[in-house]
Protein backbone atom coordinates (compact mmCIF):
# COMPACT_ATOMS: atom_id res chain seq x y z
CA UNK A 1 0.00 0.00 0.00
CA UNK A 2 2.80 2.42 0.85
CA UNK A 3 4.35 1.64 -2.54
CA UNK A 4 1.07 2.58 -4.24
CA UNK A 5 0.98 5.82 -2.28
CA UNK A 6 4.59 6.67 -3.07
CA UNK A 7 4.13 5.85 -6.76
CA UNK A 8 0.94 7.90 -6.91
CA UNK A 9 2.71 10.86 -5.34
CA UNK A 10 5.48 10.56 -7.91
CA UNK A 11 2.88 11.70 -10.45
CA UNK A 12 2.18 14.91 -8.53
CA UNK A 13 4.48 17.05 -10.67
CA UNK A 14 2.88 15.66 -13.80
CA UNK A 15 -0.65 16.50 -12.77
CA UNK A 16 0.37 19.85 -11.29
CA UNK A 17 1.96 20.76 -14.63
CA UNK A 18 -1.09 19.60 -16.54
CA UNK A 19 -3.33 21.62 -14.23
CA UNK A 20 -1.22 24.77 -14.63
CA UNK A 21 -1.62 24.36 -18.38
CA UNK A 22 -5.33 23.68 -18.42
CA UNK A 23 -7.01 25.35 -15.45
CA UNK A 24 -7.97 28.44 -17.42
CA UNK A 25 -9.79 26.31 -19.95
CA UNK A 26 -11.78 24.62 -17.20
CA UNK A 27 -12.80 27.91 -15.58
CA UNK A 28 -15.99 28.29 -17.59
CA UNK A 29 -17.29 24.77 -17.12
CA UNK A 30 -16.16 24.50 -13.52
CA UNK A 31 -17.15 27.82 -12.07
CA UNK A 32 -19.39 29.73 -14.40
CA UNK A 33 -21.85 26.94 -15.19
CA UNK A 34 -22.81 26.25 -11.55
CA UNK A 35 -23.21 29.95 -11.01
CA UNK A 36 -25.56 30.25 -13.97
CA UNK A 37 -27.55 27.20 -12.86
CA UNK A 38 -27.94 28.57 -9.36
CA UNK A 39 -29.04 31.96 -10.64
CA UNK A 40 -31.46 30.61 -13.24
CA UNK A 41 -32.97 27.73 -11.29
CA UNK A 42 -32.49 28.83 -7.71
CA UNK A 43 -33.46 32.44 -8.05
CA UNK A 44 -35.37 32.67 -11.34
CA UNK A 45 -37.39 29.48 -11.20
CA UNK A 46 -37.25 29.52 -7.41
CA UNK A 47 -39.30 32.70 -7.16
CA UNK A 48 -42.19 30.92 -8.93
CA UNK A 49 -41.84 27.76 -6.85
CA UNK A 50 -41.74 29.62 -3.56
CA UNK A 51 -44.99 31.42 -4.44
CA UNK A 52 -46.81 28.17 -5.10
CA UNK A 53 -49.12 26.99 -2.35
CA UNK A 54 -48.16 23.30 -2.50
CA UNK A 55 -44.40 23.80 -2.59
CA UNK A 56 -43.93 24.65 1.06
CA UNK A 57 -45.25 21.18 1.85
CA UNK A 58 -43.20 19.27 -0.71
CA UNK A 59 -39.95 21.15 0.00
CA UNK A 60 -40.33 20.90 3.76
CA UNK A 61 -40.59 24.56 4.48
CA UNK A 62 -37.37 25.88 2.97
CA UNK A 63 -36.87 28.16 -0.04
CA UNK A 64 -36.34 26.52 -3.42
CA UNK A 65 -32.79 27.88 -3.54
CA UNK A 66 -32.00 26.22 -0.22
CA UNK A 67 -33.60 23.01 -1.45
CA UNK A 68 -31.84 23.08 -4.81
CA UNK A 69 -28.32 24.27 -3.98
CA UNK A 70 -26.92 21.22 -2.13
CA UNK A 71 -28.41 18.86 -4.72
CA UNK A 72 -27.08 20.91 -7.61
CA UNK A 73 -23.63 20.82 -6.01
CA UNK A 74 -23.73 17.03 -5.93
CA UNK A 75 -25.08 16.81 -9.48
CA UNK A 76 -22.36 19.11 -10.83
CA UNK A 77 -19.68 17.10 -9.03
CA UNK A 78 -21.09 13.95 -10.62
CA UNK A 79 -20.88 15.51 -14.10
CA UNK A 80 -17.27 16.61 -13.65
CA UNK A 81 -16.36 13.18 -12.33
CA UNK A 82 -17.87 11.43 -15.34
CA UNK A 83 -16.41 13.81 -17.89
CA UNK A 84 -12.89 13.71 -16.46
CA UNK A 85 -12.82 9.92 -16.53
CA UNK A 86 -13.95 9.47 -20.14
CA UNK A 87 -11.80 11.22 -22.75
CA UNK A 88 -8.73 11.74 -20.55
CA UNK A 89 -8.58 8.02 -19.71
CA UNK A 90 -9.12 6.87 -23.28
CA UNK A 91 -6.58 9.45 -24.48
CA UNK A 92 -3.87 8.07 -22.24
CA UNK A 93 -4.43 4.61 -23.70
CA UNK A 94 -5.38 5.29 -27.27
CA UNK A 95 -4.53 8.77 -28.52
CA UNK A 96 -1.50 10.19 -26.73
CA UNK A 97 -0.54 6.79 -25.30
CA UNK A 98 1.03 8.57 -22.35
CA UNK A 99 0.06 5.73 -20.01
CA UNK A 100 2.36 3.41 -21.95
CA UNK A 101 5.20 5.81 -21.30
CA UNK A 102 4.30 5.94 -17.62
CA UNK A 103 4.37 2.18 -17.11
CA UNK A 104 7.81 1.91 -18.72
CA UNK A 105 8.99 3.25 -15.35
CA UNK A 106 8.60 1.70 -11.89
CA UNK A 107 4.96 2.88 -11.97
CA UNK A 108 2.33 0.14 -12.32
CA UNK A 109 -1.03 0.46 -14.08
CA UNK A 110 -2.71 0.64 -10.66
CA UNK A 111 -0.52 3.60 -9.71
CA UNK A 112 -1.35 5.35 -12.98
CA UNK A 113 -5.08 4.85 -12.40
CA UNK A 114 -4.85 6.08 -8.80
CA UNK A 115 -2.95 9.16 -9.99
CA UNK A 116 -5.63 9.85 -12.59
CA UNK A 117 -8.44 9.40 -10.05
CA UNK A 118 -6.57 11.58 -7.56
CA UNK A 119 -6.44 14.36 -10.12
CA UNK A 120 -10.17 13.98 -10.83
CA UNK A 121 -10.88 14.26 -7.09
CA UNK A 122 -8.82 17.44 -7.03
CA UNK A 123 -10.74 18.89 -9.97
CA UNK A 124 -14.07 18.11 -8.30
CA UNK A 125 -12.89 19.53 -4.98
CA UNK A 126 -11.69 22.85 -6.39
CA UNK A 127 -14.92 23.37 -8.32
CA UNK A 128 -17.01 22.38 -5.31
CA UNK A 129 -15.23 24.80 -2.99
CA UNK A 130 -16.15 27.68 -5.27
CA UNK A 131 -19.66 26.30 -5.61
CA UNK A 132 -20.18 26.09 -1.85
CA UNK A 133 -18.88 29.65 -1.53
CA UNK A 134 -21.41 30.85 -4.09
CA UNK A 135 -24.23 28.95 -2.35
CA UNK A 136 -23.30 30.55 0.98
CA UNK A 137 -23.20 33.99 -0.64
CA UNK A 138 -26.72 33.47 -2.04
CA UNK A 139 -27.93 32.46 1.42
CA UNK A 140 -28.40 28.85 0.36
CA UNK A 141 -26.79 27.26 3.42
CA UNK A 142 -29.17 26.83 6.32
CA UNK A 143 -26.83 24.95 8.67
CA UNK A 144 -23.03 25.16 9.09
CA UNK A 145 -23.10 21.38 8.62
CA UNK A 146 -23.70 22.26 4.98
CA UNK A 147 -19.95 22.69 4.62
CA UNK A 148 -19.79 18.90 4.85
CA UNK A 149 -21.64 18.71 1.55
CA UNK A 150 -18.22 19.49 0.06
CA UNK A 151 -16.68 16.07 0.86
CA UNK A 152 -19.99 14.49 -0.17
CA UNK A 153 -19.66 16.18 -3.56
CA UNK A 154 -16.14 14.82 -3.98
CA UNK A 155 -17.36 11.38 -2.97
CA UNK A 156 -20.25 11.26 -5.45
CA UNK A 157 -17.99 12.58 -8.18
CA UNK A 158 -15.57 9.75 -7.49
CA UNK A 159 -18.38 7.20 -7.08
CA UNK A 160 -19.17 7.87 -10.75
CA UNK A 161 -15.67 8.69 -12.01
CA UNK A 162 -14.23 5.33 -10.98
CA UNK A 163 -16.79 3.07 -12.72
CA UNK A 164 -16.83 5.33 -15.79
CA UNK A 165 -13.03 5.11 -15.91
CA UNK A 166 -13.47 1.33 -15.72
CA UNK A 167 -15.71 1.50 -18.78
CA UNK A 168 -13.33 3.89 -20.56
CA UNK A 169 -10.45 1.43 -20.14
CA UNK A 170 -12.54 -1.24 -21.86
CA UNK A 171 -13.85 0.79 -24.80
CA UNK A 172 -11.96 0.91 -28.07
CA UNK A 173 -13.75 3.96 -29.50
CA UNK A 174 -15.23 7.06 -27.90
CA UNK A 175 -18.69 6.38 -29.36
CA UNK A 176 -19.68 4.72 -26.08
CA UNK A 177 -19.21 7.99 -24.18
CA UNK A 178 -22.16 9.56 -25.97
CA UNK A 179 -24.32 6.69 -24.66
CA UNK A 180 -23.02 7.21 -21.14
CA UNK A 181 -23.92 10.89 -21.27
CA UNK A 182 -27.29 10.46 -22.97
CA UNK A 183 -28.63 7.48 -21.08
CA UNK A 184 -26.67 7.77 -17.85
CA UNK A 185 -25.58 11.24 -16.90
CA UNK A 186 -28.44 13.36 -18.20
CA UNK A 187 -31.33 11.27 -16.77
CA UNK A 188 -29.45 10.92 -13.48
CA UNK A 189 -28.78 14.65 -13.38
CA UNK A 190 -32.47 15.47 -13.92
CA UNK A 191 -34.22 12.74 -11.94
CA UNK A 192 -32.12 12.12 -8.84
CA UNK A 193 -33.89 14.59 -6.64
CA UNK A 194 -31.68 17.60 -7.19
CA UNK A 195 -34.43 19.69 -8.82
CA UNK A 196 -37.53 18.17 -7.24
CA UNK A 197 -38.21 15.46 -4.65
CA UNK A 198 -38.20 11.99 -6.24
CA UNK A 199 -41.53 11.30 -4.52
CA UNK A 200 -42.99 13.42 -7.34
CA UNK A 201 -41.90 10.76 -9.85
CA UNK A 202 -44.40 8.10 -11.01
CA UNK A 203 -44.23 5.15 -8.60
CA UNK A 204 -43.09 2.80 -11.39
CA UNK A 205 -39.82 4.68 -11.88
CA UNK A 206 -39.27 6.13 -8.41
CA UNK A 207 -37.21 3.08 -7.34
CA UNK A 208 -34.80 3.79 -10.19
CA UNK A 209 -33.88 7.03 -8.50
CA UNK A 210 -32.97 5.18 -5.31
CA UNK A 211 -30.50 3.05 -7.25
CA UNK A 212 -28.74 6.12 -8.53
CA UNK A 213 -25.65 7.07 -6.51
CA UNK A 214 -26.50 10.69 -7.17
CA UNK A 215 -29.79 10.41 -5.27
CA UNK A 216 -27.90 9.23 -2.18
CA UNK A 217 -25.49 12.15 -2.48
CA UNK A 218 -28.31 14.65 -3.03
CA UNK A 219 -30.15 13.36 0.06
CA UNK A 220 -27.05 13.44 2.23
CA UNK A 221 -25.89 16.81 0.94
CA UNK A 222 -29.32 18.35 1.41
CA UNK A 223 -29.81 16.89 4.90
CA UNK A 224 -26.45 18.32 5.92
CA UNK A 225 -27.15 21.68 4.37
CA UNK A 226 -30.56 21.96 6.04
CA UNK A 227 -29.19 20.66 9.33
CA UNK A 228 -31.59 17.70 9.31
CA UNK A 229 -29.11 14.88 9.02
CA UNK A 230 -29.87 11.59 10.76
CA UNK A 231 -27.28 8.94 11.46
CA UNK A 232 -28.78 5.83 9.91
CA UNK A 233 -29.93 7.18 6.54
CA UNK A 234 -26.67 9.16 6.30
CA UNK A 235 -24.62 6.01 6.86
CA UNK A 236 -26.62 4.16 4.22
CA UNK A 237 -26.04 7.01 1.74
CA UNK A 238 -22.32 7.09 2.54
CA UNK A 239 -21.92 3.32 2.35
CA UNK A 240 -23.69 3.18 -1.01
CA UNK A 241 -21.45 5.88 -2.48
CA UNK A 242 -18.32 4.22 -1.08
CA UNK A 243 -19.40 0.92 -2.57
CA UNK A 244 -19.65 2.47 -6.05
CA UNK A 245 -16.28 4.11 -5.61
CA UNK A 246 -14.56 0.96 -4.32
CA UNK A 247 -15.97 -1.42 -6.93
CA UNK A 248 -15.38 1.17 -9.66
CA UNK A 249 -11.75 1.69 -8.64
CA UNK A 250 -11.11 -2.03 -8.54
CA UNK A 251 -12.65 -2.46 -12.00
CA UNK A 252 -10.78 0.56 -13.38
CA UNK A 253 -7.43 -0.78 -12.19
CA UNK A 254 -8.18 -4.16 -13.69
CA UNK A 255 -9.31 -2.60 -16.95
CA UNK A 256 -6.24 -0.40 -17.28
CA UNK A 257 -3.92 -3.28 -16.39
CA UNK A 258 -5.55 -5.35 -19.13
CA UNK A 259 -4.97 -2.63 -21.71
CA UNK A 260 -1.41 -1.73 -20.76
CA UNK A 261 0.02 -5.13 -19.82
CA UNK A 262 -0.59 -7.65 -22.58
CA UNK B 1 31.62 -13.77 -17.46
CA UNK B 2 28.19 -15.38 -17.37
CA UNK B 3 26.66 -12.15 -16.09
CA UNK B 4 24.12 -11.83 -18.89
CA UNK B 5 21.85 -8.77 -18.49
CA UNK B 6 19.14 -10.58 -20.38
CA UNK B 7 18.80 -14.34 -20.56
CA UNK B 8 15.94 -16.17 -22.25
CA UNK B 9 15.34 -19.89 -22.67
CA UNK B 10 12.48 -21.27 -24.72
CA UNK B 11 10.74 -17.90 -24.46
CA UNK B 12 7.24 -17.81 -25.91
CA UNK B 13 4.47 -15.25 -26.28
CA UNK B 14 0.93 -15.93 -27.46
CA UNK B 15 -1.98 -13.57 -27.93
CA UNK B 16 -4.96 -15.89 -27.89
CA UNK B 17 -4.38 -18.46 -30.60
CA UNK B 18 -1.69 -16.36 -32.29
CA UNK B 19 1.91 -17.23 -31.37
CA UNK B 20 4.06 -14.13 -31.76
CA UNK B 21 7.22 -15.60 -30.22
CA UNK B 22 7.72 -19.34 -30.55
CA UNK B 23 10.57 -20.38 -28.32
CA UNK B 24 13.73 -18.28 -28.45
CA UNK B 25 17.00 -18.51 -26.54
CA UNK B 26 19.27 -15.54 -26.09
CA UNK B 27 21.82 -13.91 -23.83
CA UNK B 28 22.74 -10.24 -23.90
CA UNK B 29 25.99 -9.31 -22.16
CA UNK B 30 26.75 -6.09 -20.32
CA UNK B 31 28.16 -3.36 -22.54
CA UNK B 32 27.24 -4.82 -25.89
CA UNK B 33 24.86 -3.54 -28.53
CA UNK B 34 22.49 -6.33 -29.37
CA UNK B 35 20.10 -6.26 -32.29
CA UNK B 36 16.86 -7.96 -33.24
CA UNK B 37 16.57 -7.95 -37.00
CA UNK B 38 13.47 -9.18 -38.75
CA UNK B 39 10.52 -8.32 -40.96
CA UNK B 40 7.30 -6.88 -39.55
CA UNK B 41 5.48 -9.43 -37.42
CA UNK B 42 8.61 -11.46 -36.71
CA UNK B 43 8.10 -11.15 -32.95
CA UNK B 44 10.71 -8.46 -32.26
CA UNK B 45 8.44 -6.00 -30.49
CA UNK B 46 6.71 -8.74 -28.49
CA UNK B 47 10.11 -9.88 -27.28
CA UNK B 48 11.09 -6.32 -26.41
CA UNK B 49 7.90 -5.80 -24.41
CA UNK B 50 8.55 -8.98 -22.42
CA UNK B 51 12.08 -7.80 -21.70
CA UNK B 52 10.64 -4.41 -20.72
CA UNK B 53 8.52 -6.18 -18.07
CA UNK B 54 5.23 -4.89 -19.49
CA UNK B 55 4.10 -8.10 -21.16
CA UNK B 56 3.76 -11.39 -19.28
CA UNK B 57 5.79 -14.32 -20.57
CA UNK B 58 3.53 -17.07 -21.94
CA UNK B 59 6.06 -19.88 -21.51
CA UNK B 60 9.78 -20.39 -21.07
CA UNK B 61 12.23 -18.55 -18.90
CA UNK B 62 13.27 -14.90 -18.89
CA UNK B 63 15.63 -13.07 -16.56
CA UNK B 64 16.32 -9.37 -16.97
CA UNK B 65 19.12 -7.84 -14.87
CA UNK B 66 19.03 -11.08 -12.90
CA UNK B 67 15.36 -10.63 -11.99
CA UNK B 68 12.07 -12.23 -12.97
CA UNK B 69 9.83 -9.78 -14.89
CA UNK B 70 6.70 -11.52 -13.58
CA UNK B 71 7.42 -10.71 -9.95
CA UNK B 72 9.98 -7.91 -10.03
CA UNK B 73 8.68 -5.75 -12.89
CA UNK B 74 8.95 -2.38 -11.14
CA UNK B 75 12.49 -3.14 -9.92
CA UNK B 76 13.54 -4.12 -13.45
CA UNK B 77 11.88 -1.10 -15.02
CA UNK B 78 13.64 1.16 -12.53
CA UNK B 79 16.94 0.25 -14.27
CA UNK B 80 15.68 0.21 -17.87
CA UNK B 81 15.37 2.95 -20.43
CA UNK B 82 12.68 2.30 -23.00
CA UNK B 83 12.33 4.01 -26.35
CA UNK B 84 9.09 2.58 -27.76
CA UNK B 85 8.19 2.22 -31.41
CA UNK B 86 5.46 4.88 -31.16
CA UNK B 87 6.34 8.08 -29.36
CA UNK B 88 4.50 8.27 -26.06
CA UNK B 89 5.56 11.82 -25.28
CA UNK B 90 3.12 14.05 -23.47
CA UNK B 91 1.80 16.62 -25.93
CA UNK B 92 0.46 18.84 -23.16
CA UNK B 93 3.89 19.35 -21.64
CA UNK B 94 6.86 21.31 -22.91
CA UNK B 95 9.97 19.55 -24.21
CA UNK B 96 11.84 20.04 -20.94
CA UNK B 97 8.83 19.13 -18.77
CA UNK B 98 8.61 15.81 -20.58
CA UNK B 99 12.00 15.01 -19.08
CA UNK B 100 11.58 16.45 -15.59
CA UNK B 101 8.14 14.91 -15.05
CA UNK B 102 9.39 11.53 -16.28
CA UNK B 103 12.36 11.57 -13.92
CA UNK B 104 9.94 11.96 -11.02
CA UNK B 105 8.32 8.62 -11.94
CA UNK B 106 11.66 7.01 -11.11
CA UNK B 107 11.69 8.71 -7.73
CA UNK B 108 14.40 11.24 -8.61
CA UNK B 109 14.38 14.52 -6.70
CA UNK B 110 13.26 17.70 -8.48
CA UNK B 111 16.83 19.01 -8.44
CA UNK B 112 18.17 15.82 -10.04
CA UNK B 113 15.43 15.90 -12.65
CA UNK B 114 16.24 19.49 -13.55
CA UNK B 115 19.95 18.74 -13.83
CA UNK B 116 19.40 15.61 -15.91
CA UNK B 117 16.93 17.40 -18.17
CA UNK B 118 19.44 20.12 -19.04
CA UNK B 119 22.23 17.60 -19.64
CA UNK B 120 20.05 15.45 -21.86
CA UNK B 121 18.63 18.34 -23.85
CA UNK B 122 22.20 19.32 -24.65
CA UNK B 123 23.06 15.70 -25.48
CA UNK B 124 20.26 15.39 -28.05
CA UNK B 125 20.70 18.97 -29.27
CA UNK B 126 17.29 20.22 -28.18
CA UNK B 127 18.35 22.87 -25.65
CA UNK B 128 16.91 25.63 -27.80
CA UNK B 129 13.56 23.87 -27.97
CA UNK B 130 13.32 23.35 -24.19
CA UNK B 131 10.27 25.55 -23.71
CA UNK B 132 8.39 24.55 -26.84
CA UNK B 133 5.42 22.25 -26.96
CA UNK B 134 6.16 18.72 -28.15
CA UNK B 135 3.60 19.11 -30.94
CA UNK B 136 5.80 21.69 -32.63
CA UNK B 137 8.78 19.33 -32.94
CA UNK B 138 9.68 17.47 -36.15
CA UNK B 139 9.61 13.66 -36.22
CA UNK B 140 13.37 13.46 -35.73
CA UNK B 141 13.27 15.85 -32.79
CA UNK B 142 10.50 13.81 -31.14
CA UNK B 143 12.59 10.65 -31.48
CA UNK B 144 15.57 12.42 -29.96
CA UNK B 145 13.40 13.63 -27.11
CA UNK B 146 12.05 10.12 -26.58
CA UNK B 147 15.59 8.81 -26.38
CA UNK B 148 16.56 11.60 -23.99
CA UNK B 149 13.55 10.71 -21.85
CA UNK B 150 14.53 7.05 -21.76
CA UNK B 151 17.94 8.11 -20.38
CA UNK B 152 16.65 10.33 -17.59
CA UNK B 153 17.11 7.66 -14.92
CA UNK B 154 20.64 6.70 -16.09
CA UNK B 155 19.55 3.18 -17.12
CA UNK B 156 21.89 0.20 -17.23
CA UNK B 157 20.02 -1.20 -20.19
CA UNK B 158 18.43 0.76 -23.01
CA UNK B 159 15.68 -0.85 -25.12
CA UNK B 160 15.15 0.82 -28.50
CA UNK B 161 12.25 -0.45 -30.60
CA UNK B 162 12.80 0.71 -34.19
CA UNK B 163 14.48 3.92 -33.09
CA UNK B 164 14.89 5.48 -36.55
CA UNK B 165 11.82 4.28 -38.46
CA UNK B 166 10.31 7.15 -40.39
CA UNK B 167 13.26 9.52 -40.04
CA UNK B 168 15.16 11.26 -42.80
CA UNK B 169 18.83 10.30 -43.38
CA UNK B 170 20.20 13.32 -41.50
CA UNK B 171 18.10 12.56 -38.43
CA UNK B 172 19.07 8.87 -38.56
CA UNK B 173 22.78 9.61 -38.70
CA UNK B 174 22.50 12.05 -35.81
CA UNK B 175 20.68 9.41 -33.75
CA UNK B 176 23.23 6.73 -34.60
CA UNK B 177 25.94 9.08 -33.45
CA UNK B 178 24.15 9.58 -30.12
CA UNK B 179 23.57 5.86 -29.65
CA UNK B 180 27.20 5.11 -30.44
CA UNK B 181 28.30 7.57 -27.78
CA UNK B 182 25.97 5.95 -25.27
CA UNK B 183 27.41 2.56 -26.04
CA UNK B 184 30.91 3.93 -25.55
CA UNK B 185 29.87 5.24 -22.15
CA UNK B 186 28.99 1.68 -21.13
CA UNK B 187 25.21 1.53 -21.64
CA UNK B 188 24.00 -1.82 -22.94
CA UNK B 189 21.81 -1.34 -26.00
CA UNK B 190 19.10 -3.65 -27.29
CA UNK B 191 17.77 -2.50 -30.65
CA UNK B 192 15.09 -3.80 -32.98
CA UNK B 193 15.23 -2.70 -36.56
CA UNK B 194 14.46 -3.72 -40.07
CA UNK B 195 17.18 -1.47 -41.47
CA UNK B 196 20.28 -3.45 -42.36
CA UNK B 197 22.57 -0.43 -42.35
CA UNK B 198 21.36 0.41 -38.86
CA UNK B 199 22.11 -3.10 -37.65
CA UNK B 200 25.56 -3.03 -39.28
CA UNK B 201 26.35 0.39 -37.85
CA UNK B 202 25.20 -0.17 -34.32
CA UNK B 203 25.13 -3.84 -33.38
CA UNK B 204 28.01 -5.93 -32.09
CA UNK B 205 25.84 -8.97 -32.27
CA UNK B 206 22.41 -9.66 -33.60
CA UNK B 207 19.78 -12.26 -34.12
CA UNK B 208 17.59 -12.52 -37.19
CA UNK B 209 14.00 -13.33 -36.27
CA UNK B 210 11.35 -14.65 -38.60
CA UNK B 211 7.93 -15.99 -37.71
CA UNK B 212 8.62 -15.89 -33.99
CA UNK B 213 11.86 -17.86 -34.03
CA UNK B 214 15.54 -16.98 -34.27
CA UNK B 215 16.86 -18.09 -37.66
CA UNK B 216 20.45 -16.85 -37.32
CA UNK B 217 22.73 -15.32 -34.75
CA UNK B 218 26.16 -13.66 -34.76
CA UNK B 219 28.07 -10.46 -35.49
CA UNK B 220 27.17 -8.74 -38.78
CA UNK B 221 30.42 -9.97 -40.38
CA UNK B 222 29.92 -13.48 -39.08
CA UNK B 223 26.37 -13.62 -40.39
CA UNK B 224 27.54 -12.58 -43.83
CA UNK B 225 30.26 -15.23 -43.71
CA UNK B 226 27.89 -17.93 -42.57
CA UNK B 227 24.89 -17.16 -44.72
CA UNK B 228 26.17 -15.49 -47.84
CA UNK B 229 29.19 -15.46 -50.12
CA UNK B 230 31.95 -12.88 -50.01
CA UNK B 231 30.74 -11.13 -53.14
CA UNK B 232 27.65 -10.74 -55.27
CA UNK B 233 27.65 -10.18 -59.01
CA UNK B 234 24.55 -8.43 -60.27
CA UNK B 235 23.69 -8.85 -63.94
CA UNK B 236 21.12 -6.52 -65.47
CA UNK B 237 19.79 -7.17 -68.92
CA UNK B 238 18.30 -4.62 -71.24
CA UNK B 239 14.58 -4.03 -71.66
CA UNK B 240 14.51 -6.32 -74.75
CA UNK B 241 15.15 -9.30 -72.48
CA UNK B 242 11.86 -10.29 -70.95
CA UNK B 243 11.90 -11.31 -67.34
CA UNK B 244 10.63 -14.78 -68.33
CA UNK B 245 13.91 -15.26 -70.18
CA UNK B 246 15.82 -14.73 -66.95
CA UNK B 247 15.28 -18.33 -65.93
CA UNK B 248 16.89 -19.52 -69.14
CA UNK B 249 19.80 -17.13 -68.64
CA UNK B 250 20.20 -18.30 -65.07
CA UNK B 251 20.54 -21.89 -66.31
CA UNK B 252 23.64 -20.89 -68.27
CA UNK B 253 25.47 -19.41 -65.30
CA UNK B 254 24.27 -21.63 -62.49
CA UNK B 255 27.65 -23.37 -62.11
CA UNK B 256 29.48 -20.02 -61.82
CA UNK B 257 28.12 -19.22 -58.39
CA UNK B 258 27.21 -20.89 -55.12
CA UNK B 259 23.70 -19.65 -55.66
CA UNK B 260 21.89 -17.73 -58.37
CA UNK B 261 18.84 -15.67 -57.57
CA UNK B 262 16.46 -14.60 -60.31
CA UNK B 263 14.73 -11.25 -59.86
CA UNK B 264 12.40 -9.52 -62.33
CA UNK B 265 15.06 -7.00 -63.31
CA UNK B 266 18.34 -8.80 -62.67
CA UNK B 267 20.25 -11.97 -61.78
CA UNK B 268 22.23 -12.19 -58.54
CA UNK B 269 25.26 -14.50 -58.55
CA UNK B 270 26.47 -15.27 -55.05
CA UNK B 271 30.15 -16.11 -55.32
CA UNK B 272 33.43 -15.58 -53.52
CA UNK B 273 35.04 -14.14 -56.64
CA UNK B 274 32.73 -11.78 -58.47
CA UNK B 275 35.14 -10.75 -61.21
CA UNK B 276 35.83 -14.37 -62.06
CA UNK B 277 32.12 -14.89 -62.56
CA UNK B 278 31.89 -11.78 -64.74
CA UNK B 279 34.66 -13.09 -67.04
CA UNK B 280 32.87 -16.40 -67.52
CA UNK B 281 29.51 -14.73 -68.10
CA UNK B 282 31.00 -12.92 -71.08
CA UNK B 283 32.76 -16.09 -72.32
CA UNK B 284 29.41 -17.83 -72.45
CA UNK B 285 28.04 -15.22 -74.78
CA UNK B 286 25.72 -13.49 -72.31
CA UNK B 287 25.49 -9.76 -72.86
CA UNK B 288 24.20 -8.06 -69.75
CA UNK B 289 23.51 -4.33 -70.13
CA UNK B 290 25.08 -3.62 -66.75
CA UNK B 291 27.32 -5.57 -64.40
CA UNK B 292 27.99 -4.79 -60.77
CA UNK B 293 30.32 -6.68 -58.45
CA UNK B 294 29.80 -5.83 -54.80
CA UNK B 295 30.44 -7.22 -51.35
CA UNK B 296 27.71 -9.21 -49.68
CA UNK B 297 25.71 -7.20 -47.19
CA UNK B 298 23.53 -8.00 -44.25
CA UNK B 299 20.59 -7.34 -46.54
CA UNK B 300 21.57 -10.37 -48.66
CA UNK B 301 21.66 -12.47 -45.51
CA UNK B 302 18.37 -11.08 -44.35
CA UNK B 303 16.55 -11.70 -47.61
CA UNK B 304 18.00 -15.19 -47.88
CA UNK B 305 16.86 -16.07 -44.38
CA UNK B 306 13.48 -14.37 -44.30
CA UNK B 307 12.53 -14.51 -47.96
CA UNK B 308 11.46 -11.82 -50.39
CA UNK B 309 7.76 -12.31 -49.89
CA UNK B 310 6.00 -9.34 -48.38
CA UNK B 311 4.76 -9.95 -44.84
CA UNK B 312 1.98 -7.81 -43.49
Amino acid sequence: MSVALENTLRQYDYWATVYRRTWKGSLVTSFLMPLLYLAAMGIGLGSFVDDSATSADALGGVSYLQFLAPGLLAATAMQIGVFESTYPVMGGIKWHKTFFGMIATPLRPADVMLGQLGFIAFRIATTSVVFVGVIAAFGGLVSPLGLLSLPVAVLVGMALAAPVAAIATRLTTDAGFALIFRFGVIPMFLFSGAFFPVSQLPDEVEWLAYLSPLWHAVELSRDLSLGEVQALPALVNLAYLLLWFAVGTWAAIRGLTGRLIS
Amino acid sequence: MDEALIRARGLRKSYGAFEAVRGIDLAVRAGEAFGFLGPNGAGKSSTMRMIGAVSPVTAGELRVLGMDPATEGPAIRARLGVCPQDDTLDMELSVRENLTVYGRYFGLSRAECAERADELLAFVALTEKAKEKVEELSGGMKRRLTIARSLVSRPDLLLLDEPTTGLDPQARHLLWDKLFRLKQSGVTLVITTHYMDEAEQLCDRLVVMDNGVIVAEGSPAQLIRDHSTREVTELRFGPEVMSEDHDALAEKVTDLADRVEVLPDRLLLYTDDGEHAVAHVHERGLEPAAVLVRRSTLEDVFLKLTGRTLVD
